[in-house]
Formats: structure tokens, sequence, C-alpha cells
């Protein structure tokens, strides 16, 4: 069937092209029709298909499939339906828009089958995602979007660079496993790590995501990484740097997480958190890590989606995220708090919820190839997880201090949003075999095992009791207004401010210079006018008549020499 | 929430974290990590890294807060 060789984006761009022209309930099917009939299309679809193409005499793969990039095809197609249900109440053009054109570049990103094509998708990706942030319409969306999109392009640049230099080795345009040797391998590494927010790499996401709106969030936090954990998954498995990198991505976000008042960016360090698992299963590189990987990716969009649209829902009701200013709503939204708490379980790995049955996978394959070190460490980073995603975001929004709201529950489809992604958790962490049966390579790790259950419960709930403690002892430390310093420092303080030293030491240089530059000139003018000016010396009119006189007695003197000369001899 | 819903919700958890580490004595873990096979190793673990984290992520606080205008008006978080 013609059908067949469609690649996924299309339907997305054509949907984006008719959300433009049209309004109301007809864009609103458009919009329906785009992830679903795409789905559909997608279940019809077996990996082997390669369709190639010819340009500028490159050999060009622009759509591919194999398990890896079908199980990715499908997660976009779930995460866009999710986000696009999510955002039907919005009278917005542009997010409706970008967020398709979004949904189709990050599909094609992951079908793209040579790297020119990846790089394409990759610029389109950055492109339309940027004007989900600016649709937020504040100066502080408009200026978090223009340090998003300057990462983002540099990331692109980085990306076709490190292509070219692949392609003039010799390289083929093929997009298999690339590895870091030589110098090609390094950059396109790097342009993967921005996207996918490698430690001092990451601040973008932190940054921006917070600034967007609160449905476009949603589409964001399903798209971007995810196709930089699908591209470190095909590039670069078993790079044992992956490993150290997805340790550091694990633990330092939590940290930030506990002290942050906006609750949209504390779910933003939570990602880089979650990110780091996957990277670091990425890193080691065997089957069941890899499964546990592109698992863990898989469950995340679904309930970090969730946890996002819950945030969102807030914000969108009451105007407010920070947790200064939240509390007690558990009254007045019951069911965006009882959904949040079903997110919050699943992205704590608590058993029959999605995270449970894909973190186990990395954990064990980390232990299996003996990485001690590394997996103390993901295990710390667990029990952080819960604390601040799994306790605190539903904790100090819906809960803790009854700041006296006013607040209803959100629009239906906000909460049909979220209840599809919560029934999709809780189906996933019950039935596993849903998603093992999807994964690339074939599963026989079995999650539900009574040491590893009552292992994970002792963690969980030892944490919880940490926060009581901590809590009750004061100890905990209040929600406040404040900034927290990161790595944007670097380009939003240090790098101004050594400009503006850089121009303070130069400027009295700079005047001392033009004066002595000044004073040498007037000097030289006064020099020359003094002897050519009309008063000079230089420049004084001589009569003809003493012209002649002069020459005159020129001449006697020369006659007279002569004949001096003459007569001596 | 209401006094009596915390309280009920605090016993729970206190009863749970009661009875979680004993199970650990009354079958045979098997266990990829000679710690792993320790009674309690997860519980400790849970309880002592999520205390450290709250702890240094304090400190942590005292480096990095600024006030909320750091950056300048409408540019700061």
């Amino acid at each position: 069937m013609w059908l067949a060789e469609l690649p996924p984006f299309v339907p997305f761009y054509v949907a984006a092209l008719l959300a433009g022209v049209t309004r109301g309930r007809i864009r609103v099917l458009i919009l329906l029709a785009a992830p679903l009939l795409g789905g559909l299309q997608l279940l019809g679809i077996e990996p082997g298909i390669e369709v190639h193409s010819r340009f500028l005499g490159y050999q060009l793969i622009p759509f591919r499939v194999d398990r890896l990039s079908l199980l990715f095809g499908y997660l976009f197609h779930i995460g866009a339906f999710l986000a696009i249900v999510f955002s039907l109440h919005v009278r917005d053009t542009l997010q409706h828009v970008a967020g398709l054109c979004y949904a189709g570049s990050a599909l094609g990103a992951v079908f793209a089958g040579d790297l020119i094509t990846l790089f394409v998708f990759w610029e389109l990706l950055a492109l339309s995602s940027v004007f989900l942030i600016w649709a937020r319409r504040s100066e502080r969306a408009l200026v978090a979007g223009f340090r998003y999109l300057m990462m983002h392009i540099l990331s692109g640049v980085l990306l076709l660079t490190g292509v070219l230099l692949h392609l003039q080795q010799g390289g083929s345009l093929q997009f298999t496993y690339i590895g870091l040797d030589g110098l090609s391998g390094w950059l396109i590494f790097i342009a993967f790590g921005i996207k996918c927010a490698f430690p001092l790499l990451h601040n973008w996401l932190t940054d921006a995501y917070p600034e967007a709106t609160p449905t476009a969030t949603v589409f964001l936090s399903a798209m971007t990484t995810k196709v930089a954990v699908y591209t470190l998954a095909r590039g670069f498995p078993g790079t044992e740097l992956l490993i150290y990198i997805g340790v550091v991505m694990t633990c330092f976000p939590i940290f930030y997480a506990v002290i942050e008042n906006d609750l949209r960016r504390v779910l933003g360090y939570s990602m880089i958190n979650q990110i780091g698992f996957m990277v670091c299963g990425i890193g080691i590189g065997t089957q069941l890590a890899l499964n546990g990987a592109v698992a863990h990716a898989f469950n995340e969009v679904i309930f970090k989606g969730l946890l996002l649209m819950s945030m969102g829902a807030v914000l969108h009701v009451t105007g407010r995220i920070n947790g200064t200013d939240l509390g007690g709503l558990y009254k007045t939204m019951p069911k965006t708090a009882t959904l949040c708490i079903i997110g919050a379980a699943s992205i704590s790995a608590f058993p029959l919820f999605s995270g449970f049955v894909s973190k186990a996978m990395i954990m064990t394959a980390v232990l299996k190839e003996g990485h001690d070190w590394a997996w103390l460490l993901l295990l710390f980073a667990s029990a952080g997880v819960f604390h601040h995603a799994g306790i605190k975001i539903p904790y100090f929004a819906f809960f803790a201090h009854d700041r006296g709201l006013k607040a209803t529950e959100p629009p239906a489809n906000m909460l049909l949003a979220m209840l599809l992604a919560a029934l999709l958790c809780v189906m996933i962490g019950s039935y596993p075999r849903l998603l093992y049966d999807l994964l690339p390579f074939p599963v026989n790790y079995q999650a539900y095992d009574f040491t590893h259950v009552i292992a994970q419960l002792q963690l969980l709930f030892f944490a919880a009791l940490a926060f009581v403690w901590l809590n009750l002892r004061g100890l905990y430390p209040p929600e406040l207004s404040a900034v927290n310093l990161d790595s944007d420092w670097t380009y939003r303080r240090l790098l101004p401010l050594t400009v503006q030293r850089l121009i303070a030491i130069g400027q009295p240089l700079d005047a001392t210079m033009r004066r002595w530059g000044t004073a040498c000139g007037k000097a030289l003018i006064n020099t020359l006018s003094r002897h050519h000016a009309p008063q000079g010396l230089l420049a004084r009119n001589w009569p003809t008549g003493s012209m002649v006189l002069w020459v005159a007695l020129l001449l006697g003197a020369y006659l007279l020499a002569y004949l001096f000369e003459v007569s001596d001899q | 929430m209401d006094k009596f819903n915390v309280r009920r919700v605090l016993y729970s958890l206190y009863v749970c974290c009661a009875i979680l580490p004993i199970i650990d004595f009354l079958y045979h873990r098997h266990s990829l990590h000679p710690w792993e096979s320790w009674p309690g190793f997860y519980a400790v673990y849970g309880f002592v890294g999520c205390v450290l984290l709250v702890l240094i992520a304090k400190l942590l606080r005292r480096l990095v807060k600024r006030p909320e205008n750091y950056y300048g008006k409408g540019n700061g978080r």
C-alpha cells in the first residue's frame, strides 16, 4: 500500500497548515485527527522500510523504520495526542500550529535514516518549539526563548559541522553507530548532549520550559529531550562516558529541585534527573540497559506529561505556580490532586506504576555490569526523586498551608488528558508486557519479583519518613521567592559583566590614546602652518627681479672660481 | 488538611515503616550486590540519603540564592 511509505511527519505538517486557516470546531477536529490518523497509519507500518531519495548527489533516507524508531514514533503520537487534548480549550492559532509542527519535526527526526535529514528536522524542532515558549507573550518568555534558541542553534551548528567533517573523512551519511572516534564524533556527541541537557549544557531546559504557556510546556516536555535520547541510543550506545554523565545528571538536579520555588521548574530539574537514568542505560549499552533506557523514556513522557499537566492546570486556574503562593488546593481541585498523585507515584517508581517497570531494568543492568558506585548514586537519586517530585509537588500545590485561593477544577479537556495519562501510567505499571513487547530487543526481565518490590517499598517509605521527620523538626527548607544561580549565570551574568569590564578598562585607555593622537596632530599642523601658511617663510612670494639678481650673482661666482682654477694651472 | 486526616496518614506511614524492614528477615532475598542482602539496607539508605539531600540542598541554597530581580526587572525568575 502506498501509505506504508508516507513518513509520519507529513500528517502533522499538513494538519499544521490546515489548523492555520481554520478555527472553532473544524480546527479541533483537525488537531485531534493528526495524532489519531497518524497513529493508525503508524500501527500498520512494519520495521524494515527504507525510503531512499537523491539530493545534490547525496543518497538520503528520509524515512527508515526499525524497532527503535518505531517505539519513539508511537511515543510521540501518544505524547502529541495528550498535549493536544490538554490544549483544546486554548484559542491561540500560534500555539496550535507550532505544536503540530513541533510534533511533526520530532517524528521526522526519529525516522530520519541519514544525518542530513536528521539535521534538517533537528533545526525545525528548535525553530517550532521556540514559538511554544514565545506564545506566553510575556517579556520573560521572550528573553528566555531567545536564550533557548541560542543553545539549540548552537547544537544545530555543531551537528552540521560534525556531519560535514564525518563526510569529508569518508564516513557514510547513514545514521547508525557513530562513536567517539575523532573530532566529528565528538562534535555530534556534544550537539546531541545540548538537546539532552547534559550537565552544564542543561540550563536551557530549566530556564525556558517553565516560561512557556501551561499547555505548551506539556508539548515541550514530550519531544526535544526524548529525540536526543533516541539519537544517543542510536549513535553512541555503550559509550562509557555516558554512564558518568548520566549519574551526574541524576544527582545534581535533585538538590536544585529541593530549593526551587517555581513548581514547573522543579519538574524541569526532575526531568534532567530522569533523563540521567536513560543516559546511564545507553552508556551501559547492553540489551537490557538499552531496553530500560528507551522504556524509561516512554514512561517519562507520560508521567512527566501528567505532572506538568496537573501543574499547568493549577497555573491555568489560579494564575500562580510558586510554592510560596500555593497550598490547600485539594479541597477545590480534588480530581486534579488525585491525578497529580498518580503521576507522582509513577515518577517515584512505586510498584504498580509505570516508572517502576522501566527504571528497575536500568538499575539491574548497571549492577550486572559491575558499576557499583554508579548504582549507589542512582539509588540515591531514586530516593531523591520521590522526595522532590513525588512528595514536594503534590504537597506544596495541594496540601501544605491553605492559602485560601479561589479555584475550581480545570476545563473538561484538561481533566480528560490527565485522566488518559494516568490510565496509561497504571496500565503500563500493572501490565508491563504492554510496553516490553514494543522494545527494540526481546525482554526476558521480570519486574515484579518479591525482593525487588519490597526493596523499592522500603526505599520509598523511608524517603517519605525522612520528609516527615525533617518537616516536623523544622529542618525542611521553606519555599522562598528567590533566583537560584545555575549554569545560565555564565551567559546571563558573567559574559555581559566581562564585556562591561573590558569596556570599562578600555575606555580610559581609549581616551588617553585619543588625546595623545589629537595633540600630535595639532603639533604637526602647527609646524606645517608656521612654514607653509601665508605668513610662513616657505610660502612667501619672491619678486622675479631679485631671483634674476641672485642667479646672476651665482653665475658670477662660478665664473670667478673657474678663472682662478684656470690661472693656477 | 484537617488534623485528624494528617494524623491518620502519618500513623499509617509509621506502621508501614515498622513492618517493611521486618519482612527482610522472613524470606530469602536474592541479590546481585552483597550490600543488598543486608537486612534493612534499602530502608537505611533511603532515609539517610534523603536527609543528606535536604541538608546539602540547604547549604547549596546559601551559595546560590539571589534576590528575585537578580537578572533585572522582567528578566528574573
